[in-house]
């Protein structure tokens, strides 16, 4: 999608005391759905909340919808919507009447009792906040930020703590958001989340973006691919390697087990098995092991447990 | 991802509401999460009609001449004021800032200014709330107010705004919990020290000159002088609430912080 970013950051940089959250980050977003992806610490909330206008950058710009969040804060609020990590809610307060009141400052807000219905949450809507579950809680502010039909909306780890359930449900709607034309930032750990739900995914650390791209180019860049076959013992892979493009590898790792790695696409499974073909060679279990966005993010980030 | 058609149920029309509408609303919905509370209403209800009633039936602390309800009437009232402008809404307050109430509602369409008129609002409603009650309570018991009107309205909200403008001070400089302790606390000490049930004068001269300045006595100093003696205007404690008022909102909009 080649349109106006809905979010563009530029060089932002923000510290608490001398600790430096987010440190020179850029980070351009586009309609659809963008999955800001880090380990712990890496600068994922301050980016959004900076974004939300919560936060005054130490220096860099960031627009959203083309707008400064701080100084263009009233044109900006009700054009954008916004689920906190936790929170936001008076204790005391029901979560349909919290909905309801949140309703109530938007001019043209989404039906609340459907709302209520397709995210679950209408056994509860007479509990107090305090006696919902964190699942319930993570629905209803959810439910909150889409109720004043943004253009977009900012989610900061929307399905923390969700049973598979609930996890299911927010990706359904996260989705139906995106279909109608709603874009959407969301922060994540889960791999599978921002490679099931996202269009771009920006994978931050130390407080810069240090990767971005859709999740296919982003497993097809970050990593290589692996191609595995049986076939008989001692086939010449000199043979297979002279047919293959050039920065692909290709070895016998035991007898009858060979391995090819490079940039697996459709031409070269096809060149593989016409060399097998033409050798007379029957591939048995051929498969192809497709890097996951997980693999990608922890090459890029390290391994290691961080504190 | 595979794109999907769209049932235009979430399309985007984005807009706030109209700024009385979200004021009302707002105001609405604080005064029913108050008056949901039970902490809240014991402070903002049962307290004062409880003294009320108590200290006007039954002969504990020496009010001066003249039925004791005259006397204790005024008091109540002003410390009904407190309860609610000071005491309950910096609690409140401290806990909505601490459950991430007020970073949320910042994102909202209200604007900040919105959201702090509403505060204020539910306040006054709360207050004519207590002000009926007790009013009707110490009339039973044989109260016969006297004065201007005008002049206990002018008391009543200078007074809301002096304890308001100390209630937010307070949680702008403290955490939620300090400031529940805080809160009641000085809602103890004031109403024993300003004049509420305990007549000024019970206290040494020096200490009177003192207690005399807070806004507690100036409030229910000023309500007796109006409803009890039929004072036309007290200036001087009208001069200390403004005093105080201006003090306190200058400084809570220098140290609030939302979140």
């Amino acid at each position: 999608m080649r349109s106006e970013p809905v979010v563009q950051v530029q060089a932002l940089v923000k510290r608490y005391g001398t600790k430096t959250a987010v440190d020179g980050l850029d980070l351009v977003a586009r309609p659809g759905v963008t999955a800001v992806l880090g380990p712990n610490g890496a600068g994922k909330t301050t980016t959004v909340e900076t974004c939300e206008g919560y936060r005054r950058p130490d220096s860099g710009t960031v627009r959203v919808l083309g707008l400064d969040p701080l100084r263009q804060a009233g044109e900006l609020r009700p054009r954008v919507g916004v689920m906190l990590q936790s929170g936001g809610v008076y204790s005391g307060a029901r979560a349909e009447e919290m909905l309801r009141h949140v309703a109530k400052l938007h001019a043209h807000p989404l039906d609340v009792a459907a709302l209520i219905d397709r995210l679950g949450l209408g056994s509860c809507g007479r509990t107090p906040y305090r006696r919902l579950s964190g699942g319930q809680q993570q629905r209803l502010a959810l439910a909150m930020a889409v109720v004043g039909r943004p253009e977009l909306v900012f989610l900061d780890e929307p399905t923390a703590g969700l049973d598979p359930q609930a996890r299911r449900a927010t990706w359904d709607l996260i989705r139906d958001l995106r279909a109608d034309g709603v874009s959407v930032i969301l922060t994540t750990h889960h791999m599978d989340e921002a490679e099931q739900l996202a269009d771009d995914v920006a994978i931050i650390d130390a407080g810069r973006v240090i990767a971005q791209g859709s999740p296919e180019e982003l497993c097809r860049g970050g990593a290589e691919n692996t191609l595995r076959f049986s076939g008989r013992p001692g086939l010449d892979v000199g043979s297979l390697l002279k047919a293959l493009p050039p920065d692909t590898a290709a070895a016998e790792l035991a007898p009858g087990a060979y391995r090819v790695t490079g940039r697996v696409d459709p031409q070269l499974l096809a060149t593989v098995t016409s060399w097998c073909a033409q050798h007379g060679v029957m591939p048995d279990r051929i498969s192809v092991e497709r890097h996951t966005l997980e693999d990608v993010f922890l090459e890029l980030t390290g391994k290691e447990l961080r504190a | 991802m595979t794109a999907t058609t769209g049932t235009g149920r979430y399309a985007p029309k984005p807009g706030a509401a109209p700024l009385t509408r979200m004021i009302a609303a707002q105001a609405v919905l604080e005064t029913k999460m108050l008056l949901r509370n039970g902490e809240q209403l014991l402070l903002t209800v049962v307290i004062p009609t409880l003294l009320l009633v108590l200290f006007s039936s039954v002969d504990i602390v020496d009010t001066g001449a003249g039925e004791a309800v005259d006397f204790l009437a005024p008091g109540v009232l002003a410390l009904a004021v407190m309860s609610t402008a000071f005491t309950g809404q910096a609690i409140a307050t401290g806990f909505e800032r601490r459950y991430g109430v007020l970073k949320r509602l910042a994102s909202s369409p209200l604007p900040r200014w919105g959201l702090m008129t509403a505060k204020t609002l539910s306040v006054l409603v709360t207050e004519v709330l207590q002000v009926v009650l007790l009013t009707v309570i110490a009339l039973a018991l044989g109260w016969s107010p006297h004065g201007n009107p005008f002049a206990v309205l002018l008391l009543l909200l200078l007074g809301t705004a002096a304890f308001s403008g100390l209630g937010l001070l307070m949680v702008g400089t403290l955490k939620a919990e300090a400031t529940l302790a805080a809160a009641n606390l000085v809602f103890l000490l004031l109403l024993v020290g300003g004049g509420v049930i305990v007549p000024l004068e019970k206290f040494p001269a020096a200490a009177q000159d003192v207690l005399g300045l807070l806004p507690i006595s100036a409030l229910s100093d000023g309500l007796r002088d109006v409803l009890r003696h039929g004072a036309a205007m007290p200036w001087g404690d009208l001069g200390i609430l403004a005093v105080w008022a201006a003090v306190a909102l200058a400084a809570a909009g220098r140290f609030f912080r939302w979140e």
